[in-house]
């Protein structure tokens, strides 16, 4: 985070008072999916017996010295090329610090040759939100605190389990671009979907393979940045919109009462929905960073780079827009049909001569991320079009769409077994009629105007034909005979 | 040119390297880092800025390794040589606060 | 104690595979001498006498079935003990790890057990190499066994007694400054510091990861380029391990010096060296002329800047290897009411007083603000080094120094200020900056008559000629 531009990507509204502004940047920890850990051959592996997958070199046993695991550092390309970054020639450094979980009281991380550097990210509105840097380091093991109900501070003794130490991770520091809770959670769920796309982590934040850390400070528009604080312990994007909102507004009644923000890491406890001080920045970080004498620096070719570029798919910003194009939407609007991966069937559909405006409707409303895979993008094109050409009412649609979903079924097949019999014009206008004709009293109403009392025949013609009628042309067909 | 390591300077840093000095080994160190450090005084003193710094004596770059899982410890006999242990990990006292 | 042609490591090895002599006799005639002079020297941490007994019946055994047997077949080793060795304790002579039992083995290790080499014991040493006399050690210094009221040298000490005693003919020891080939002088005996990168590192407790390497010890430069062929060569567990197979030695070694241009480096001869050392260094050089390389004196400027660049780089680079001893995971732990306080009584109960320095030296090179100064600077002045170097190997294919500046002194001399103690690898230094080989060979005796070692240097990867020059005059004592 630099701290003194007031450039201004965006500013929409946070719903802040008095003029108050947020300043975000976000540091993404992402664990990378590789068979074995960052820099020996035990597995990556989530929820094995304590201690389990270790050896000399993930416990950091003297005498041991890391190989870096070519896949996570493909992994970690592939990431910074889609993120947009330049991938540099890069070193790895150790960071110094103790403490228990730690094997070798010292990180091997990135420094000032980080693997990815200055890239973006865009928003679905089109924003784009920098991305400083996106570097290669270890995780460290994982500790339980034993007594005081697990609680850090009042925890009796602490149980160390290192199976995770040394599983590979990007870190992804976002530049302080964001400037509402809401982007924050658009920026994650976007990196989120990017990282997805190119298959290089799960990214399950319940799980801790994709782990958020915040900046937060607060300004009046156009002024320099504030002093900001680090929100840790977000374990989900609606923690993430919460502990950010609730620090913000923190910061300014600290500000408006005369006070100071103290540059400090907090925590977020989700139960209390409060931020809380976890230690002061103040007594200054001294990590010690130095290049890694144990390993040697990457630096890739072109080839490399570009068999990199080529293993990347189409990334979910050129998804939306494509789909957006087709289906004659915004980018916002074919968002939600992105973020599910339903965009290919839709697109095949439209493609297929679907009526694109019912296609995105079924993908907003009726179909699950899940549920692409079993259905053709043909007979779903073949659905949508016996829907507008009024051989299945939208109710039918539905039904007819949730069968071919479960079996696999072809849309004519379902609604001939079900007995959606198209029903003739004819046959609904006879049935109109004797609705009229057993209401006149409703009917007077209808003429004269008044609208409730459509309900009474549009219920007539349903019972009449066990629901299959389609509500929208009997209504149709009053206004018809009422206009006369 | 920087100044000479103060006493204040050892402190620091044997609290940095989680090393706790007598006052005796304080003036005693601070004493001998000195001089150790007023002999650096050649090196601090070129002027080396146009040369390139050399981690590595000898020149490598890419050494990889394939992503192939190789067999880890027996944890009996990684536990084994703990200090302190329970239910199959490693046994600390209270850790105080979290990782910075 | 010089070598009868009988005790060398290729006389034994040759003897075990025609099977004119068994594996375990051989050990035990080393286990007897052991037992004889050990208690006088201790150059041992752990004599391994029931481990070597049985794997010397396993290769007599590996005889008798007719299988073929390792280049090393039969020959006691001595493991200076900051080298892995599975269930075996490795302590680098530190409270810090008494008792420690690695659960695996250094590469070197495999590589001597593949070529049929009985290791006999773990050499004592500088707590975790640091120092030059051996007296650093936790338990007790290593004596010289020319003149047991002397120091053998360091770190590497107790590898460098083991083999001038007779308790074995080869050692291995590691070398980040001179610890290799300061002791070899001083014991004399043949040290080799290899090219960095040559001899996998997996497996040897770091230092100075950009400065260690291992490398042999032995009684003639001969057994000492067998050793180094069978532990050299590519590891894919070392990072820095050099790609490239290793070089063949012994059959380089019989060429003699006819035509090679050989330089004294003038920087390390005058001032600090002892004239009777200095003296000794002319008399190699002299030697190498009559049998017919071209000597002249050569310059290398920058190795002045050597002595100080490597008391920033070495504790840097240390005081972070060092970090993991905390008393979490193994090793000792003084217990604390929290874990912060474990840790530090843990490390200030467990390590020396030198080690202590040297943490603290190399964290204050790291820390914020003096980086630039300190780490940075040393690691730009290295650069100088290796250029002065590589311009001085335009005009000469190897270098000639001494290789310490005095022959063996005695305890407590120099312990008192350990500026002084560091100034006694002012020649070994540079070599370990730049990254080259560099080897000791015994070239007589000082005014006191102890050893002096001549030091040849040469560029990256030629140990070939190196040790060509050094069998020249080990041929011409
Ligand atoms: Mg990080
Ligand atoms: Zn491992």
């Amino acid at each position: 985070m630099t701290d003194t531009t007031t450039t201004d990507l965006a500013a929409p509204d946070a719903g802040l008072p008095g003029g108050w502004q947020m300043v975000i940047g976000l540091e993404v920890h992402c664990e990378l999916s590789t068979a074995t850990k960052l820099f020996c051959g035990c597995p990556n592996q989530f929820g094995s017996e304590p201690n389990t997958n270790v050896c000399p070199v993930c416990l950091g046993l003297p005498g041991s010295l890391p190989v870096a695991n070519d896949a996570a550092v493909t992994y970690a390309m592939r990431l910074g090329r889609a993120l947009h970054c330049e991938v540099k020639p890069s070193v790895f450094a150790r960071k110094n610090y103790f403490y228990p979980d730690q094997p070798k009281d010292y990180q091997i991380s990135q420094f000032d040759q980080p693997t990815n550097i200055e890239g973006w990210l865009e928003l679905p509105d089109g924003i784009r939100i920098g991305i400083e840097r996106a570097h290669i380091e270890e995780d460290t093991g994982k500790t339980s605190h034993v007594g005081g109900g697990g609680r850090i501070h009042e925890a009796g003794y602490s149980l160390v389990d290192y199976n995770r130490a040394g599983v590979p991770l990007v870190e992804i520091v976002g530049k302080a671009d964001l400037r509402t809770p809401e982007q924050a959670r658009q920026y994650v769920a976007e990196l989120r979907s990017i990282i997805l796309a190119i298959e290089v982590s799960d990214a399950k934040m319940e799980e801790g393979s994709m782990r958020v850390d915040a900046n937060v400070s607060v300004r009046k528009a156009d002024e320099p940045y504030g002093t900001r604080c680090e929100i840790k312990n977000l374990n989900s994007l609606r923690s993430l919109v919460r502990a950010l909102d609730y620090e913000a507004r923190r910061q300014i009644e600290l500000l408006e009462d005369g006070e100071r923000v103290i540059q400090q890491t907090r925590h977020w406890d989700e139960a209390d929905g409060r931020t809380h001080t976890l230690r002061s920045k103040e007594e200054a970080d001294d990590y010690r960073y130095f290049a890694e004498p144990d390993l040697v620096p990457l630096d890739p070719s072109a080839e490399t780079l570009a068999a990199i570029d080529a293993s990347i798919p189409t990334l979910p910003a050129d998804r939306r827009q494509a789909l957006a194009t087709a289906a004659g939407v915004t980018p916002v609007e074919a968002a939600m049909a992105v973020e599910r991966g339903l965009d290919d069937l839709a697109l095949a559909a439209i493609e297929a001569g679907a009526n694109p405006a019912r296609v995105m409707t079924h993908v907003e409303h009726n179909l699950a991320a899940d549920e692409a895979v079993r259905l053709d993008a043909a007979n779903f094109a073949g659905l949508v079009t016996m829907e507008t050409s009024g051989e299945l009412t939208a109710t039918q649609a539905k039904q007819v769409l949730a069968e071919m979903v479960e079996t696999g079924g072809e849309p004519g097949a379902i609604a001939a077994a079900r007995g959606f019999e198209a029903m003739e014009t004819g046959a609904l206008e006879s049935l109109v009629d004797e609705a009229i004709a057993a209401d006149p009293e409703a009917w007077a109403k209808f003429c004269a105007g008044d609208a409730k009392v459509t309900g009474a025949f549009v219920g007539y013609v349903m019972k009449a034909t066990k629901g299959q009628a389609d509500g929208k042309a009997v209504t149709e067909l009053l206004r018809r005979r009422a206009a006369g | 040119m920087s100044d000479p390591i103060s006493r204040d300077d050892v402190a620091h840093v044997a609290d940095l390297a989680r090393l706790r000095l007598t006052d005796d080994e304080l003036d005693h160190f601070t004493e001998q880092l000195a001089a150790v450090l007023e002999h650096a005084r050649d090196v601090e003193a070129l002027d080396v800025a146009d040369v390139a710094p050399t981690a590595h004596p000898f020149e490598l770059s890419n050494i990889t390794r394939p992503d192939e899982v190789r067999p880890s410890l027996d944890r009996d006999e990684v536990l084994g040589q703990a200090p302190s242990t329970e239910a199959g990990q490693f046994r600390v006292p209270p850790v105080l606060g979290e990782a910075p | 104690m010089s070598p009868t042609s009988a005790s060398t490591a290729t006389a034994i090895a040759e003897a075990v595979r025609s099977g004119e002599r068994s594996a375990r006799e051989v050990v035990d005639e080393h286990l007897a001498a052991i037992e004889a002079r050990e208690p006088e020297l201790h150059a041992f941490n752990l004599v391994m006498a029931d481990e070597a007994r049985a794997s010397a019946d396993a290769i007599d055994r590996a005889r008798a079935a007719g299988e073929q047997l390792g280049p090393l077949a039969g020959v006691p080793i001595a493991l200076k003990d900051n080298l892995c060795t599975r269930g075996i304790p490795t302590t680098c002579s530190s409270r810090i790890l008494e008792g420690w039992r690695p659960p695996y083995d250094a590469t070197v290790v495999q590589r001597l057990a593949a070529a049929g080499a009985v290791a006999v014991g773990k050499t004592n040493l500088d707590e975790f190499a640091m120092g030059s006399s051996t007296e650093n050690s936790a338990f007790g210094p290593t004596r010289n066994p020319h003149d047991t009221s002397r120091v053998p040298g360091g770190s590497s000490g107790g590898s460098a007694a083991a083999v001038a005693a007779g308790f074995a003919p080869l050692s291995l020891g590691s070398d980040t400054g001179g610890s290799i080939r300061q002791p070899a002088a001083l014991c004399g005996v043949v040290g080799v510091k290899p090219t960095y990168g040559s001899v996998s590192r997996y497996g040897l407790v770091a230092f100075a990861s950009s400065l260690d390497q291992i490398g042999p010890f032995a009684t003639t430069v001969d057994d000492a380029a067998l050793l180094l062929e069978v532990i050299a060569g590519h590891d894919p567990l070392d990072s820095t391990s050099i790609p490239q197979p290793a070089p063949s030695l012994r059959s380089e070694l019989g060429r003699g010096v006819e035509g090679l241009r050989v330089g004294v480096i003038r920087e390390l001869t005058g001032e600090g060296i002892a004239p009777d050392v200095a003296r000794r260094v002319t008399a190699a050089a002299d030697a190498l002329a009559v049998a017919g390389a071209k000597v002249d004196e050569a310059s290398v400027p920058a190795v002045a800047y050597g002595l100080s660049a490597y008391y920033l780089i070495a504790p840097a680079e240390a005081s972070s290897n060092l970090a993991r001893y905390d008393g979490v995971r193994y090793g000792l732990r003084v217990d604390a009411s929290n874990s912060p306080e474990m840790m530090v009584a843990s490390r200030t109960a467990g390590f020396g007083d030198e080690v202590k320095r040297r943490i603290m030296l190399g964290t204050y090179a790291l820390s914020a603000g003096y980086y630039d100064a300190y780490y940075g600077k040393a690691q730009r002045v290295r650069t100088l080094i290796i250029r002065d170097f590589a311009a001085a190997y335009e005009d000469f294919d190897v270098l000639l120094s001494p290789t310490s500046p005095t022959t063996a002194f005695a305890f407590g001399d120099k312990t008192a200020d350990p500026l002084t103690m560091y100034l006694n690898d002012i020649c070994t230094i540079p070599s370990n900056l730049s990254g080259d080989p560099a080897v000791s060979v015994p070239y007589g005796v000082g005014d006191d008559g102890l050893p002096v070692g001549v030091q040849v240097l040469a560029p990256a990867m030629q140990e070939a000629t190196m040790l060509r020059v050094a069998a020249a005059l080990e041929a011409s004592r």
